[in-house]
């Protein structure tokens, strides 16, 4: 399967990426591409490991099979200094913000900035303050991520990850939780930030409106599989069922609204013994290991 | 037939587990060098794992020094050695009570923190987001934890043995009427500085390394969820207390065997 | 990171308290401070038995501890156990006659090496030899012949009287 448009000018090229959880394939073959200076998209329902292809491209889980070059080099094959190098130049806003608790909202954005230079303390504060000013949090300064709701804190890790002006910054799901005015915010800013610093944006998201706002491309995942992919005009256009029902927010359709079970009738009037609990864990732990290791 | 396969797959899992577990050690070994550049961050972990487990440890050396007085004093006094109650109470703490209960104290108070201190990191992507920044969170979360907790348990273990050691004086010399000077000297006679008080602080900086690393690895290791961090913390606990326990009687057939 | 003194402050008594602890153990607990400090000399006995005596036991003058074992060796020519000792330098005045011996401390205690001092004008010094030495006394030996002595009475006294019968 070589379905991906061929561009003259991508920073992140994934190549038949192949990656299972145990039995589960997770992707499939997949090859995607994302092109230098743009917002590119990957939506699809939950659970078809949007997330997993970020960690994937940051090199933080490794493939089955094929490969992901960014920036011309193979990723998975860097050696840990040129990976840690190389990750310099990348951001990550996480879902959750991942801010260090321990540390002032001052402090964590300085902290990449400390670490990684030798600026002066004086330079650093400079440096801090323009890009808390940029999210609209240099007044939040002392505060501690735990005095922060959820939208200030996604915002003060956008701070963070552009700290150290990166080439690219990989959003996990930036809308998701997130209240009409702190969303529309968090939007404005994506784009902005994009246009401003020159930066190659990758969005993991499922909410449609947001992202087609603001991706120039989008690609749309199913059960491991891309299932759609052109310009946010020619998704909301596009004549797949599959994409279609992604797009309009269809409950059933090509992706089913059931997880896969046996017959209703069948299975509401046999009583069957359900697996012991202690299979049910060791099942559980073995399933939960693969996932988070 | 289930169950032989339920044993099987346990000990193959425990054993990667092991693997992991020594590659962690290695990876956060390497990382020491660089906390020695930044001795800062060796003296927060210090305080959060040495000074705030001072107090559990001061009194409850006190106690035991106490009840060793007491019990020693009632053995000793049927065979008319009740001078030799300091010996008594200064070796047994020395070579054995003070390193051994200090860690079991010190997995329970640090070693837990450390545990679900780490777990919650990792649950809140707060690993991921520094490996992410380019930094290595084993070099900056991890190591300084370690060396704290390897520094801090001699020091602890000390503590407790001259508390308990002063313990046992106030019950043995204030109450049962022990002589005071036969009390120290014969501990003086008897306690080699060789032999007893540098082999306890080997105990217990074995004790430490030991304890900080099954915590850490714990942490680093648990499923980020609150469950899967609730059992890496009982794990922590328990797999601490018979390693020490196990350990504590290797280390006495190595070191006191020939005595 | 903001620097927090009280923090610093905390975590330098934490670390003063415990060295100062280890301090205490070595100096006030352990034998670490008897004869550690100040010159020794080495003297020489030889036993034919040294009995329960190890390296680090006391060598006693008078009952007062004047310095220990440093090492206890078998000579396999004269069949002896040769013992050194090390002698706190300020006891400097000890006769050259003086005889050693093993003893006691008590019926189940340990044992020690007791100097008495003899009449000589000469003193030990750095490499001398005692003389006079008494064996540790070994308590199943001295028992056994305890008992034989009072069997070989017994049938002695048996004996006679059987004599006196016939």
């Amino acid at each position: 399967m070589d379905n991906h448009v061929p561009t003259q000018d991508s920073l992140v090229t994934v190549h038949n990426l192949t990656f299972s959880r145990g039995d589960k394939k997770i992707f499939d073959d997949i090859s995607l591409e994302f092109e230098r200076g743009k917002i590119t998209a990957i939506m699809g329902p939950s659970g078809t490991g949007k997330t997993t292809l970020l960690k994937l491209i940051a090199a933080q889980l490794f493939p089955n099979h094929g490969n992901i070059m960014v920036n011309g080099r193979n990723i998975h094959h860097l050696k840990h200094d040129d990976l840690y190098t190389l990750r310099k130049r990348m951001g990550m806003l996480f879902q959750s913000g991942a801010l260090l608790t321990d540390m002032s909202v001052f402090d964590n954005v300085a902290y990449p900035l400390r670490e990684h230079t030798h600026l002066p303390e004086s330079m650093i504060r400079t440096l801090v303050l323009m890009k808390l000013e940029a999210v609209g949090l240099r007044g939040a300064r002392d505060l501690m991520p735990n005095e922060l709701s959820g939208g200030m804190s996604r915002r003060v890790a956008l701070a963070r990850a552009v700290a150290l002006d990166p080439m690219m910054i990989l959003y996990d799901e930036p809308f998701t939780g997130q209240d009409p005015i702190s969303m529309g915010a968090l939007v404005h800013l994506i784009k902005s930030l994009n246009i401003t610093l020159g930066l190659t944006s990758i969005i993991v998201s499922h909410d449609v409106h947001e992202t087609a706002a603001i991706a120039d491309y989008i690609y749309v995942l199913s059960e491991g599989r891309v299932i759609g992919q052109g310009t946010p005009k020619e998704i909301l256009d596009s004549q797949s069922s599959w994409v279609q029902q992604f797009m309009n927010g269809a409950a059933d359709g090509p992706v089913h609204f059931h997880y896969p079970a046996k017959n209703y009738m069948d299975d509401l009037l046999h009583f069957e013994k359900p697996p012991s609990s202690r299979q049910r864990l060791s099942n559980n732990r073995a399933i939960k290991r693969k996932r988070y290791s | 037939m289930e169950f032989f396969q339920y044993l099987g797959a346990n000990t193959r899992s425990s054993f990667t587990k092991l693997g992991r577990g020594s590659y962690f050690l290695v990876h956060l070994i390497a990382g020491i060098s660089s906390v020695l550049v930044r001795p800062r961050l060796l003296l927060k972990q210090l305080h959060s794992v040495g000074v705030l487990s001072f107090l559990i440890i001061s009194i409850s050396g006190l106690f035991v020094g106490m009840v060793l007085g007491l019990q020693g004093f009632y053995i000793l006094s049927r065979f008319g050695a009740e001078e030799t109650l300091g010996v008594m109470v200064a070796a047994s703490l020395v070579r054995e009570l003070g390193p051994v209960v200090t860690a079991l104290l010190f997995a329970g108070r640090a070693g837990s923190a450390l545990t679900a201190e780490i777990g919650l990191m990792k649950a809140t992507e707060q690993l991921s987001g520094m490996e992410m920044m380019a930094i290595d969170p084993i070099k900056r979360i991890i190591s300084p934890r370690f060396l704290a907790g390897v520094l801090s348990m001699p020091l602890l273990a000390a503590l407790f043995s001259c508390i308990g050691i002063i313990g046992g004086q106030l019950v043995g010399t204030g109450l049962l009427g022990v002589d005071d000077g036969a009390y120290w000297s014969q501990m003086q006679a008897n306690l080699d500085f060789q032999g007893d008080i540098i082999n306890g602080v080997i105990k217990s900086i074995v004790f430490g390394f030991v304890t900080s690393w099954i915590a850490l690895f714990e942490g680093y290791d648990s499923i980020p969820t609150a469950e899967g961090v609730s059992r890496a913390t009982t794990r922590t606990v328990v797999n601490s207390a018979f390693s020490i326990l196990g350990l504590d009687f290797i280390l006495t057939a190595l070191m006191f065997g020939d005595n | 990171m903001p620097h927090n003194k009280t923090q610093d402050t905390l975590v330098g008594l934490f670390v003063a308290s415990g060295i100062a602890s280890l301090f205490f153990l070595g100096l006030h607990v352990s034998n670490l401070s008897s004869f550690s400090h100040g010159k020794t000399y080495e003297i020489t006995a030889r036993f034919s038995n040294s009995g329960g005596l190890k390296v680090k036991s006391a060598v006693s003058a008078a009952g007062v501890k004047i310095g220990s074992v440093k090492s206890i060796t078998f000579d396999p020519k004269t069949y002896e156990s040769v013992v050194k000792m090390d002698i706190d330098a300020q006891y400097k005045t000890l006769p050259d006659d003086s005889s050693a011996s093993i003893f006691t401390a008590g019926l189940l205690g340990e044992q020690y090496v007791s100097l008495d001092g003899g009449g000589s004008d000469d003193y030990l010094k750095n490499g001398s030899k005692i003389e006079i030495t008494n064996s540790a006394l070994i308590l199943e030996k001295a028992l056994g012949q305890f008992l034989f002595k009072s069997a070989e009475e017994k049938k002695g006294s048996d004996d006679k009287k059987g004599n006196g019968k016939k």
